[in-house]
């Protein structure tokens, strides 16, 4: 079952073309790794999916629902991570949640176990009445990641979500992504790191706002006959004309 | 509802975990009405004054009694030589000189032509004109009840004498003028600058990404940022009333009511201009900087608060038209101080109420626009 299809969507800025007729599809449960150089349209793509901006032509669906007409309804069945720390500094770890889980219209009563269940799961039982801005990078990632699936939406989308964060904490962080998926949240994710690029069931690499290369991570390498993602990635971005790299 | 409800409770918490936000929103609105009030002050206290006297006769130690015998004036010595007076400026000891002429009295009584010179320091001419009223005031005092015992005008002539009055503020209190003042600039401070700093922070922070791509209505987002904002606003005027009423001894001659009506109006057109700011700029910082400039400077300077807007250039008089808080303060005294009605204040809660839609509006539709 397809959670994601974008058919032809472009995004035009005045005379410049952000995101150039691009055309893909994400199953349910899979982990699609999104790449590209810095402006080569991802975060536009994005927030294309994520109702944030209206596509100037093409069509998208995302969890059932048109994005163009009914973003509302998108917006309720997605959950957002951006590349930015998005959880309150100066609110408690279960009041950042309770938030959240409010905004998204999880029952109060649900929010109160499951908050419990969750910060257990993540070893955090003692750090539920602290401000997060007492707690590492790394924590507050994993608590925002949580967060942002904490009522169990349809997708994930992570923007840039390891930015910063120690390979120990990334590994974990991948973890938690896995059971993502296996719980059947399907996981759209941008990242710099190649070696994560690795860990996708799927990859696209996006070059000057087109989808330059979409498949599994082992196809691309045999296609473009090289040893790693680093490698293929380098490839194509190589013909990009505003050589983000 | 809910979810507005535990968004209200997040702004309490991120103003009442930040001790400088706490300090600033309910400890510097005190501070500014009793700073104001007693240390802004137009009124003139104790001015020491110096005396050149060559004649030393009975008219001009009587002027001199009239004046150190008053509230406003105290003396503080007698010059010996007229070349001393430029030194006694310098060291700024004294307020203002007064020089007599030779033979005073005679002067006075025979030929009519008696002078006395009022020496005052000119860099600060505010203080200098009213020094000088003042003097000018208690030495006609003076003439008139000599004229008067003495019968010295049944020559004939009795001069014009001009009796002023002021109305409204009878003892020339400054807290008249600045109450009003106050409240405007500090509820401005706190609905727009207070307002666009912290949408403009969860923009900084990235956390409005997240709202916007949250389901929750962008419409809810903001107005759950103005509920927190709007409350520490009516603290704060009740605050101000309080203060002015019971420590500055400036009574609410007019309709509280009609008070409290205007500056719900008024609170709510500087949240729309906190929103339109916020949805213009992408950093606390700029947000700070543009409402701080923008707003508050002007409001200072052109709202009549400190310098009289009658007389200043033709530009900046026009300019300080668009500043909502002018029309406040004006409305203000009308009500607060001389006790008017509503119909004194109409054109005053027109411009307001057309100015508060007029930016709501642009923010509205601004705020939407990012959405896109």
């Amino acid at each position: 079952m397809k959670v994601i299809e974008v058919e032809n969507l472009t995004k035009r800025f005045g005379s410049f073309t952000a995101v150039d007729n691009i055309s893909f599809s994400v199953e349910k449960g899979e982990i699609f790794g999104f790449l590209g150089a810095n402006g080569a349209g991802k975060t536009t793509a994005m927030r294309m999916l994520c109702g944030l901006l209206v596509p100037t032509s093409g069509k998208g669906v995302v969890a059932g629902y048109d994005i163009q007409h009914q973003s509302e309804k998108v917006k309720a069945s997605i959950g957002y991570m951006s590349q930015k720390f998005a959880l309150y500094e100066d609110l408690k770890v279960w009041e950042n949640i309770r938030l959240y889980a409010g905004i998204y219209g999880v029952p109060e009563k649900e929010t109160k176990e499951r908050t419990d269940m969750l910060l257990a799961e993540l070893g955090f039982e003692k750090e539920k009445e602290s401000l997060v801005k007492s707690l590492p990078l790394g924590w507050r990632q994993k608590l925002a990641f949580s967060v942002s699936i904490f009522h169990n939406p349809e997708i994930v989308f992570l923007d840039e979500p390891t930015g910063g964060v120690d390979p120990v904490t990334r590994r974990q962080f991948w973890e938690m992504i896995y059971k993502a998926s296996e719980r059947g949240i399907t996981v759209f994710v941008t990242t710099h790191y190649m070696d994560e690029a690795e860990y996708c069931n799927r990859v696209s690499i996006m070059v000057d706002g087109r989808i330059d290369a979409l498949d599994s991570p082992s196809a691309l390498r045999r296609e473009f006959a090289a040893a790693s993602m680093d490698e293929v990635f380098r490839h194509l971005a190589r013909k990009s004309k505003n050589n983000g790299l | 509802m809910r979810e507005f409800r535990i968004f209200v409770q997040k702004e309490f918490f991120h103003i009442f975990r930040d001790r400088w936000t706490t300090l600033i929103l309910l400890v510097l609105p005190v501070l500014m009405i009793i700073l104001f009030g007693f240390g802004i002050t137009t009124e003139i206290r104790n001015t020491k004054f110096a005396v050149y006297d060559p004649s030393r006769d009975a008219a001009t130690q009587e002027i001199v009694n009239k004046l150190e015998s008053s509230d406003y004036f105290t003396l503080d010595s007698y010059l010996s030589s007229p070349g001393d007076i430029e030194q006694l400026f310098k060291e700024g000891r004294v307020g203002f000189v007064i020089v007599f002429g030779e033979k005073f009295y005679q002067s006075m009584l025979h030929t009519g032509d008696a002078k006395i010179q009022l020496i005052a320091d000119g860099t600060d001419p505010n203080t200098a004109s009213i020094l000088t009223n003042y003097a000018t005031a208690l030495i006609n005092t003076y003439q008139q009840e000599l004229f008067a015992s003495q019968l010295i005008a049944e020559s004939g002539k009795r001069g014009i004498t001009a009796e002023t009055r002021l109305l409204y503020n009878p003892t020339l209190k400054s807290a008249y003028n600045i109450v009003p003042g106050i409240m405007g600039m500090i509820l401005m401070l706190i609905c727009a600058i207070m307002t666009s700093v912290s949408i403009a922070r969860e923009k900084e922070l990235g956390t409005m990404e997240v709202l916007l791509v949250s389901p929750m209505k962008p419409f809810l987002i903001i107005l759950s940022k103005l509920v927190p904002y709007f409350t520490i606003s009516i603290i704060n005027y009740i605050t101000i009333l309080l203060l002015s009423v019971f420590v500055l001894k400036v009574p609410i001659a007019g309709s509280l009511v009609l008070l409290t009506a205007l500056s719900l109006l008024f609170i709510f057109v500087s949240l729309s201009f906190g929103i339109l700011i916020s949805s213009l700029v992408e950093k606390q910082i700029v947000a700070l900087l543009i409402s701080g400039m923008l707003l508050m400077m002007p409001a200072v300077f052109l709202s009549g608060l400190m310098f009289p807007v009658e007389s200043m250039p033709q530009v900046l008089q026009w300019f300080s038209h668009i500043l909502p808080v002018k029309w406040f303060i004006i409305a203000v005294r009308n009500v607060m101080i001389k006790g008017l009605g509503f119909s004194s204040i109409i054109k005053e809660v027109a411009i307001l109420t057309g100015m508060g839609i007029i930016i709501l509006m642009a923010s509205i539709k601004k705020f939407k626009y990012r959405l896109e």
